[in-house]
């Protein structure tokens, strides 16, 4: 049996993990295709036809500009989306040399990396959006700096913790021995062993991303009109949902359900690398 | 213990600080001429230049840093020039409708999250705690505000128990304060309440099985004794550190929930103020936000100490 069967037989054995990945990917694929084809145009106002009920013209009926929601939700999945994946990768693309640079060097420089983690700390994403939107206007691009840079601490520690626990092994003082220089250890001796931790750190930021996301674009400012997203969508609702609630409840059960998924496949994804760290309530904290 | 702390202490005045600086440098370098603004836009540029130098304008940045850093540690933050009122009173005018907020939704989430928390582990593998657990996972996914909107239809519109939003003054009707404050604390609360719960369950577990358990058992104590004799202040320390992350979310969380409940608090203060471009409002706001984040990881870090004795060295000198 090779390597691969055992690990896609685990993963079948694993039934949260698969529902999360199936979840997550119904997701995924439902955000892709609103980008070539949604039931209705996206944003089309149509007064005539607004408040339509669920399951009638329009699958799950219309907002108060007689906007079709089952296409504003594909659309709106796929902002969030979009907001969240970027997020991640600024924390991956900047925190995660960071964390690799303060175990290998360490001394004064991993002093300052940590301090300017415990600094970054001290700016919730919502904050660092009031300051952008202060200085350049709301804007989706916002949310995505602001959620990126909370991502930045949480990826340097994480790789500076898997570094520094392998920065002892006998491999990376034979790959010192052998010649290699820092940072040909860190790219082919570290980067590959931490990658398992990063990858689960990635889906919960995602998931903690589009919380965070669908908060900003609630408040305004995340994303703005005439884009959609599902916080958006919750700030639409927001003056008529006492009349018309099945306006909340469509973009907030997305919400959930892709939250939900998201966390079943990453603790389901920790499991299968590595059993040892079988934890549950690692530290989750939105917006 | 003492050197523990003045550490801690130094870190959080050098973090207050740096923060302070970004967020004085990214607002200072915004256009706009409070001088101009104040005086409208048919005022002659001699009128301008003026004011400016009477509001200290025209000073070097360090200098202006400086004696706005003076100035908050006098308790003056400046002069809202949209408002025409001391940055300060409007701050705390909010704070009593968001501080309370928050304070209420910590209190209710740690009442709701540890019993869950040690019932679950208590009964580890049974039914009550596999389904306390899919509850947790189901919280910690709810956007506090959206849940906040549906407490409003379920306790406001169908039950009619509780006023959908507003907010009645303290000094108007106490009674009428707390009814207004009691869904948003609990929509804030829950999901909260979720991860404590589910941090509370894994603490414990570990707990369990840990050696020293085992030890005390073998002198004699029962199970509970051992655990709350010598567990719990291991099973606290995890719990700590997300509490401490938590009051500080939840305080930038009250922000997002004031909406759903039209609350006057400090999120409404920062958004108005920023429509308005009034940036020594925003700057006030954001570096009382800041202090409150700040302060709660020192508060935290220094309970660590207290907690844990072998943090008092090995963190010291880290």
């Amino acid at each position: 049996m090779s390597i691969r069967d055992h690990w896609a037989g685990r993963a079948l054995r694993h039934p949260s993990f698969v529902i999360g990945l199936l979840g997550t990917l119904a997701f995924i694929g439902l955000a892709l295709l609103s980008a070539v084809w949604t039931p209705h145009v996206v944003d089309r106002v149509n007064i005539a036809a607004r408040f339509a009920p669920l399951f009638g013209d329009y699958l799950l009926g219309t907002d108060h500009l007689g906007r079709d929601i089952a296409s504003m939700l594909m659309r709106g999945a796929l902002t969030s989306l979009t907001v969240a994946a970027v997020a991640v990768g600024i924390g991956l693309v900047i925190g995660v040399p960071l964390g690799l640079a303060a175990a290998i060097v360490g001394g004064p420089f991993e002093w300052l990396i940590l301090r300017v983690n415990d600094f970054l700390f001290a700016f919730p994403a919502l904050i660092v959006a009031v300051l952008i939107t202060t200085l350049f206007g709301p804007g989706a691009t916002n949310a995505m700096l602001a959620i990126g840079i909370f991502n930045i601490p949480v990826f340097a520690r994480v790789a500076r913790g898997g570094a520094l626990s392998l920065k002892s092994l006998d491999y990376v003082a034979a790959a010192r021995l052998a010649g290699l220089s820092s940072l040909a250890i860190a790219r082919k001796h570290l980067l590959p062993n931490i990658a398992s931790l990063v990858i689960v750190q990635a889906t919960i930021q995602l998931s903690l991303g589009i919380l965070a996301e669908a908060g900003l674009s609630y408040v305004g400012l995340g994303t703005q009109p005439p884009g959609t997203s599902l916080g958006l969508m919750l700030r639409d609702a927001q003056s008529i949902f006492l009349l018309h609630p099945h306006l909340a409840m469509v973009p907030g059960l997305a919400i959930m359900f892709i939250v939900v998924s998201l966390n079943l496949a990453g603790d389901g994804l920790r499991d299968l690398i590595d059993p040892r760290l079988r934890k549950e309530g690692l530290p989750r904290v939105a917006a | 213990m003492i050197p523990y702390v003045l550490k801690r202490l130094a870190g959080f005045v050098a973090t207050l600080l740096a923060a302070a600086a970004v967020t004085f440098l990214l607002l200072d370098a915004l256009p706009g001429d409070p001088a101009r603004f104040i005086l409208g836009i048919n005022a002659s540029p001699e009128a301008v230049q003026a004011l400016r130098l009477q509001l200290g304008l025209e000073a070097p940045p360090l200098e202006r840093f400086i004696r706005w850093i003076g100035g908050m540690l006098q308790g003056d933050f400046g002069l809202s020039y949209t408002q025409g009122a001391p940055v300060s009173a409007l701050i705390a005018e909010r704070l009593a409708v968001t501080f309370p907020l928050a304070l209420a939704a910590m209190v209710i989430s740690i009442a709701i999250g540890l019993p869950l928390g040690i019932l679950a582990a208590r009964r580890r593998g049974s039914l009550a705690d596999t389904g306390l657990m899919m509850l947790a996972q189901l919280g910690v996914a709810v956007p506090n505000f959206w849940f906040g909107m549906l407490l409003v239809l379920l306790f406001s519109v169908t039950l009619r128990w509780l006023p959908p939003g507003g907010f009645v003054p303290w000094d108007e009707n106490a009674w009428g304060a707390i009814r207004s404050l009691v869904l948003p604390s609990f929509a804030l609360a829950l999901p909260q309440a979720a991860i404590l719960a589910r941090v509370m369950r894994t603490a414990l577990v570990d707990v369990q099985s840990a050696d020293y358990i085992r030890t005390a058992r073998a002198k004699g104590l029962t199970m509970g004794e051992a655990v709350w004799r010598h567990g719990v202040r291991n099973a606290l320390l995890p719990v700590l550190t997300i509490l401490g992350l938590q009051f500080a979310f939840l305080v930038a969380g009250t922000i997002i929930v004031e909406n759903v409940f039209y609350l006057p608090g400090l999120g409404r203060l920062i958004f108005t103020a920023i429509s308005e471009r009034d940036l020594i409002l925003v700057r006030g706001a954001i570096i009382v936000l800041v202090v409150g984040v700040t302060l709660t990881m020192l508060v935290v870090d220094l309970l660590y100490g207290l907690v844990d004795p072998r943090l008092r060295v090995r963190r010291a000198s880290r």
